[in-house]
């Protein structure tokens, strides 16, 4: 039953890529976008990764989506048509199509116990986590302790990037700007989305300090949690407008969750080496090496958290606060 | 091979198509926010290619329960890159949407055979 699910998932996801492709209208295109990522969180959940699922939801359908909104609002949101070079490109891709579904036979089909990717270090993933961490989530545990140096480079590249979008967007616009003062005013004067928004954004912040401090136990962690409370901030941001918005939480705070929660991580490592241990080994943080463990992924999930809500909300109100060229 | 084990390649075959659907939006348009969004199709791809190969048969989320004997796991590597990838996708993205930003306000357009016009 779970399996025909998927077929008709997959195939919606199909039917959606190709009218994002298709359409002339960048804010419908940007919409499908949004429905696109919610079929891909489903497609996630099915094939049994509940933390990706929750990941791609989020940011996905979330994030993507205003901060793409915020860009059409600065651009424009139609596209030209254009002629010519169609059917070159249509048959390069035709052929690539064909070239790896003709590939995918040498695959290992879904879910066979046997494939290559199951035998090499998963097992001993799954088998070690008790023993050396004591946590029931095994994403968990390899994201951020296992495989710890690849999620600091992760969160760095997060970090990079916020500061590459405040650096682009900093400088102000090159030809004389009209302030728009109705942009300010969000969705003020509408009664039912300021009712349900006001309803649902404490919500959405209790949820994500939930999957924050609960990403141990069960699907969750610092990403998660970072990305859904920065949707519920975006939400009040939208409902209010973003000058308010910043007024709850002032860009220099924003700055110093991306700057801090980065320091937080790479501390954590820096202080295991001082405590006579490798870079990121928490095992020497306490006496006992399994409290250590969970102490050092408690420690940088919260970083990770602050880092990535930060750099979200920072990238939005970049695109946000800047003003329309008229 | 019967019809059943041919369905088992499904998800590869959708990630073929949705991949090369991502490159058409690349390669062919002009208009540059469409070029990002053909982009971000083609990373999602990716996504489901990787999460597909972690799935196992019985399987389920790679969370041990206590006292529960027996539990087949799905794969939990694939999906803590892919958890990464997709937060770090966000912030690329953004920085790609940040410059077609600045482009459309020095040439006033943001499609790409105009811009390359008016240089």
């Amino acid at each position: 039953m779970i399996f025909i699910f998927g077929l008709f998932l997959l195939t919606l996801l199909v039917i959606t890529a190709i009218a994002i492709v298709r359409t002339k209208d960048l804010f419908v295109a940007v919409m499908l976008t949004s429905i696109f990522s919610l079929l891909m969180a489903a497609n996630f959940f099915i094939l049994d990764a509940a933390d990706v699922a929750l990941t791609e939801a989020a940011v996905g359908a979330g994030v993507t989506t205003v901060i793409f909104l915020c860009a059409l609002a600065l651009t424009d949101d139609k596209e030209k048509p254009r002629q010519g070079g169609r059917w070159v490109a249509f048959v390069t891709v035709g052929v690539l199509a064909l070239l790896i579904i003709y590939a995918t036979f040498d695959k290992p089909r879904l879910g066979d116990p046997d494939a290559p990717v199951h035998q090499h270090i998963a097992p001993w993933y799954i088998e070690k986590t008790t023993e050396y961490i004591d946590i029931p989530n095994v994403v968990t545990a390899i994201l951020s302790s296992f495989r710890g140096y690849d999620t600091l480079g992760e969160v760095f590249v997060v970090f990079a990037a916020c500061i590459g979008v405040l650096f682009i967007l900093g400088v102000s616009p090159p030809r004389k700007t009209r302030g728009v003062t109705e942009k300010n005013s969000g969705l003020r004067h509408h009664l039912i989305p300021q009712v349900v928004g006001r309803l649902l954004i404490p919500f959405i912040v209790l949820f994500g300090l939930y999957v924050q401090f609960h990403g141990e136990y069960g699907p969750g962690g610092g990403f998660q949690a970072g990305a859904i409370i920065a949707t519920g901030v975006i939400l009040y941001a939208l409902l209010e407008g973003e000058s308010e918005a910043l007024r709850a939480i002032p860009r220099g705070v924003l700055l110093g969750m991306v700057i801090g929660g980065a320091l937080l991580y790479g501390g954590v490592g820096v202080a295991c080496m001082f405590m006579g241990g490798a870079f990121l080994d928490y095992s020497v943080l306490a006496a006992d090496p399994i409290f250590g463990q969970q102490l050092g992924i408690l420690i940088i999930e919260a970083g990770v958290g602050m880092a990535v809500c930060g750099a979200l909300l920072a990238i939005f109100h970049a695109f946000a606060a800047r003003e329309i060229l008229s | 091979m019967n019809f059943l084990e041919l369905l088992g390649y499904f998800n590869y075959w959708v990630f073929a198509i949705i991949l090369t659907v991502g490159l058409y939006a690349v390669i062919n348009k002009t208009n540059l926010i469409k070029k990002l969004i053909g982009l971000s199709i083609f990373q999602s791809a990716v996504f489901l290619m990787y999460i597909t190969m972690d799935k196992v048969e019985g399987g389920t989320a790679p969370i041990i329960q206590k006292g529960v004997e027996d539990q087949i796991f799905s794969n939990p590597l694939p999906q803590v890159l892919i958890l990464t990838a997709i937060v770090v996708g966000v912030s690329t993205l953004s920085l790609g949407l940040a410059m077609v930003v600045r482009i459309s306000e020095c040439y006033g357009t943001i499609e790409e055979n105009e811009i390359l016009d008016a240089d």
